[in-house]
């Protein structure tokens, strides 16, 4: 964007990119809150059906769609309450913390081809240490509230975030190696073509590795049975439990921002991004989006975006129904479950999806027939070559079939009959 | 040389302080206001002290002014959650007293209402066992068929929770028309939601790991500290009053069928029809108790079922419950009950007045919960929601 | 139980400390004085012809008139009286034994009357015992945590006595 001010309408570079991220930042903000309030919806109606209520009915017409704003309009009405012990500064900077940490990951975020914040080629590296960030904000608003309750909560959520980050990280390697980049985009686009391209049907090891992943997902957002930090059972609300009121709500929104955003992690990791089970818009416009431009471009990434979004959301309610299903383990176990049985099995998923990729093996991307720009997983500067072909979205055929014959040129296997 | 060394080690180890931590008298999982004081290191709790009072109504002064026909709404107040059960023990015990017989009906109606009331006390013990280890669903599962339970009370006594319905004398009504079709199509419908709680609990993972070998009271243990009901029966101790009471209350389930829900040889009664005991549990700990309640549910329905059979089948009233201002003989009587939390005394002393000199309620959950701070010793602070869920207290009696 | 010989039984093994014994109320008592209560206690728990291991109820009662012209007509002295309801899971029999107790210890008002504490034979006693100290105003020597448990600390008086009047105040909080 911040390009086509420049070069079309002559803006001043520096205006020209303050404008793009003016536009990108409240882009996103409105993705993240409004996600957050139809998540928080789809939580307690789902939680209502998973338990024989209604749910909410009234607020908004039918199914009460507008729950989460009365809900909102009640949190601000709120009194404004702190400790008189407490810790005054930390206390009120924690929930902005959490939730700028939260907020923060989406900017690296891409939501289709193209359609992202900031595109960094080290995406899925910043993602995971912002959202990584957000337990500080948890750790000072247990220690600010001068509650032992809320101490308890952050020293689990603390003990909690740091161990399962060396599963999760490990588990987020695996189809790093495969895709061989670390960017979001150029991972999901990778896995076009028939859903037999998704890495999590790559190989026995990713697919085992991707319920590795969703477990280690949900013990790193605090979501049940992995709630330790705000166990109302035992800790009250854990580490919330002196906040009220709006401060209270960044946390809320700070945790659905939180599964809305290892839930879109798990997607393009392993569920191929928005790309559909059935490379709909390659039979249409004979080419993936990342090759096409103007209003092909624009359907087809704005069905890309629908898939995303669907499976998403898929995801969350995963989330939502173990969360009413199961009870809660205890911190010994959850850390126990993160170090003897998460870590190694992780660890072993590594190296077998790495001997799988060293040995050759077949991959699921080799089952079906359709075989668009060069699918199969390669090796060294072939693939390098291919890569560099593939994400350029106004890339020149030329370039895109040289490197394509290349590919074929090289190819080990061909994984169909085209 | 070995003065340096220690200090070294000193100063590696990370120093770490005890704190004291108040759970309750606010707080989600003490069903009710039971404080637990707890000294903790970090996530280990090394004692734990009870402190109880915050729900004294003075039960028991207020018994000393009026008659037992007067005093049996008190005793809904006490366990709220089996009111029905708390008015049967306080009107045998005075019966006892009067050494006044209930005729067929009533003792069959006294049956139907007990065991109803016993399902209804057990699902809110198991529901709310399920929201203090997290899984909130069960709790509201439970809910559900205690609510159809509720409005069968309702129609029988106009009351939800505090009934007053059993009372000196027999019950202060028969049931309306229809309601034992109501309530055998109530049983038709339940059996089957219990196989949902076993699969949504008893067999669940996660719950079996968080509660089996949690809290384990030996058999001596349980007899030492005064626990009843699935509390004890849960250790392995073979007594139920229903059979091995006092006669006065046995005569009441004279002629019915029923196994005392105890593990003998590792084995249930009936066990084949439920979800097998886990490897993990220790007989004695949360699981069994929780277990042991949840078997009484199928007996209760069993026994229901039976009382209906016979309340058909006998004649004449359900009773005539005496009147308020009836005098008391001269003397003194102790019956327990065997209600759902275990056994339920009442001990009435009488001056030959309508007003008894002195009312004690020998409460079962306040025996049942004097065993905590041995049971919570060096337990996880995770562990103690779980072990007082267990013993399913209600502060109503325990303070009363 | 064959109540007439075991009770027959307990009188020649305890003799004297054995002070009554009705066999004809509802709920057959004896009543032991305080010095033999352990004693007592001890043996029936663990004699196995009696088995009494579990204290189903510790009771207090207390046995004064505060009207003068309704204390006139009872025919009994002022006193406390204690009753122990014990149970035998194996034999299936009950039995009450009764301490009795003066009001207040040598006469003196203020100065809690004592008997020997059974937590040490009953773990159930410990609480019942810190329940009938609470509203009773009893001293239980021996026991090991003797703190009221119902009411609190520093609550004045013992609310299950017949004389007792309810404080105007407590801690500010009117209470009548």
């Amino acid at each position: 964007m911040s390009e086509f001010l420049i070069n079309s309408w002559g803006w001043p570079p520096f205006y020209a990119h303050a404008c793009a991220a003016f536009v990108a930042v409240v882009l996103i903000l409105h993705v993240i809150a409004v996600g957050a309030m139809f998540f928080i919806w789809l939580e307690r109606k789902v939680a209502g059906r998973i338990q024989d209520r209604l749910g909410p009915t009234r607020v908004g017409g039918k199914f009460g769609w507008l729950q989460t704003l009365a809900d909102g309009i009640k949190l601000i009405a709120k009194e404004d309450l702190m400790p008189a012990d407490a810790d005054g500064m930390l206390f009120r900077v924690a929930p902005y913390i959490a939730f700028c940490a939260s907020f923060s990951s989406f900017i690296a975020l891409p939501f289709a081809t193209g359609w992202v914040g900031l595109d960094i080629n080290v995406a899925v590296f910043f993602v995971v240490a912002i959202l990584g960030l957000e337990v500080f904000g948890v750790i000072l608003a247990g220690y600010a509230s001068a509650s032992k309750w809320s101490l308890f909560g952050a020293m689990r959520e603390a003990a909690q975030v740091v161990s399962y980050e060396v599963p999760l990280g490990l588990c987020i390697v695996i189809p790093v190696t495969i895709a061989g980049t670390m960017d979001l985009t150029k991972i999901s686009n990778l896995q076009a073509g028939w859903f037999t391209n998704w890495y999590i049907f790559h190989d026995p090891f990713t697919f085992l590795t991707s319920f590795v992943f969703f477990s280690c997902a949900l013990a790193s957002v605090n979501r049940a049975p992995f709630d330790l930090a705000e166990a109302e059972s035992e800790l009250v609300a854990g580490f919330h439990t002196e906040y009220s009121g709006l401060r209270w709500s960044f946390f809320f929104m700070a945790e659905y921002g939180s599964m809305f955003l290892v839930s879109a992690l798990g997607v393009i990791l392993f569920l191929g991004g928005w790309n559909g089970p059935i490379p709909l818009g390659q039979f249409v416009f004979g080419a993936h989006a990342a090759e096409l431009s103007g209003l092909a471009f624009f359907l087809v990434n704005l069905l890309g975006l629908a898939n995303f979004m669907f499976k998403v959301v898929l995801g969350v309610t995963l989330m939502i129904w173990i969360r009413w299903t199961l009870p809660r383990l205890r911190i010994d176990q959850v850390i126990t479950t993160c170090w003897k049985y998460f870590t190694p099995i992780a660890a072993v998923m590594f190296i077998g999806v790495i001997s799988w990729q060293l040995l050759g093996l077949p991959s699921g991307g080799d089952l079906l027939p359709l075989h668009v720009d060069g699918r199969p997983r390669l090796s060294g500067d072939v693939r390098e070559q291919h890569l560099k072909g593939a994400v350029l979205p106004q890339g020149s055929a030329d370039r895109h079939s040289a490197a394509r014959r290349a590919l074929e040129g090289n190819l080990v296997r061909v994984g169909g009959g085209h | 040389m070995s003065t340096v060394e220690k200090t070294q080690i000193v100063e590696f180890d990370v120093r770490t302080d005890e704190m004291l931590v108040n759970m309750g008298p606010q707080h989600p999982s003490t069903h009710g206001v039971l404080r637990l004081v707890l000294r903790t290191d970090g996530e280990i709790v090394s004692e734990v002290t009870p402190h109880l009072g915050y729900l004294h109504r003075c039960a028991e002064k207020i018994g000393e002014n009026l008659t037992p026909r007067q005093w049996s709404p008190y005793t809904d107040r006490m366990d709220y959650l089996a009111g029905m059960s708390m008015n049967l023990g306080w009107s045998l015990c005075v019966e006892k007293l009067m050494n006044l017989h209930v005729t067929e009906k009533a003792r069959h109606l006294r049956v139907i209402i007990a065991e109803m009331q016993r399902i209804a006390s057990h699902l809110v013990g198991m529901g709310v066992y399920g929201l203090d280890l997290g899984s909130f669903s069960p709790f509201l599962y439970a809910f559900r068929e205690r609510e159809k339970i509720l409005d069968l009370f309702e129609e029988v006594c106009g009351a939800r929770l505090t009934y007053s319905y059993l009372t000196v004398g027999g019950a202060t009504a028969d049931f309306p028309p229809g309601w034992l079709e109501k309530c055998e199509s109530f049983l038709e419908q339940f059996l089957p939601v219990i196989d949902e709680y076993h699969a949504l609990l008893t067999t669940n993972a996660i719950f079996i790991k968080r509660c089996a070998g949690i809290g384990v009271i030996s058999r001596e243990m349980a007899i030492s500290y005064g626990c009843t009901g699935p509390v004890l029966r849960g250790s392995g101790v073979d007594m139920d009053l229903r059979r091995d009471g006092e006669e006065w209350y046995t005569n009441m389930y004279d002629g019915y069928a029923f196994e005392v829900i105890v593990e003998k040889d590792g084995h249930y009664p009936n066990d084949h029809t439920y979800p097998a005991v886990p490897p993990e549990a220790i007989l004695g700990d949360s699981w069994h108790r929780f277990y042991v309640r949840m078997l009484e549910v199928r007996q209760a329905v069993d026994l229901v079922h039976q009382a209906i059979d016979c309340y058909r089948k006998a004649e004449g009233s359900c009773g005539d419950p005496v009147k308020i201002t009836e005098k008391l003989p001269k003397g003194e009587a102790y019956l327990e009950t065997e209600a759902p939390r275990g056994q339920m005394g009442f001990y009435v002393v009488s001056d030959g007045s309508a007003i008894p000199w002195r009312v004690k309620a020998r409460s079962s959950c306040f025996c049942n919960l004097s065993v905590t701070s041995d049971l919570c010793r060096n337990t996880l602070i995770a562990d103690i929601p779980a072990i007082i869920g267990s013993l399913d207290i209600v502060m109503g009696e325990i303070d009363r | 139980m064959g109540g007439q010989d075991l009770i027959t039984q307990l009188k020649d093994h305890f003799g004297d400390q054995i002070r009554d014994v009705n066999l004809e109320a509802i709920d057959p008592w004896i009543e032991v004085i305080p010095e033999g209560l352990i004693g007592i206690c001890t043996f029936l728990r663990d004699d196995p012809q009696f088995g009494f291991d579990f204290l189903s109820c510790l009771s207090g009662v207390d046995y004064f008139q505060p009207d003068p012209k309704k204390a006139a007509k009872v025919d009994w002295e002022p006193h406390l009286e204690l009753v122990y309801h014990l149970w035998s899971i194996a034999n299936k029999t009950s039995l009450v034994l009764k301490v009795i107790l003066p009001r207040w210890k040598d006469g003196v008002v203020d100065e809690l009357p004592e008997v020997p504490s059974v937590a040490g034979i009953w773990r159930t006693a410990d609480w019942h015992e810190r329940e009938i100290y609470d509203l009773f105003g009893i001293r239980f020597s021996g026991h090991p945590d003797l703190r009221r448990i119902l009411c609190p600390e520093d609550w004045v008086g013992y609310p299950l006595r017949k004389d007792y009047e309810m404080p105007v105040e407590y801690h500010g909080i009117r209470c009548r």
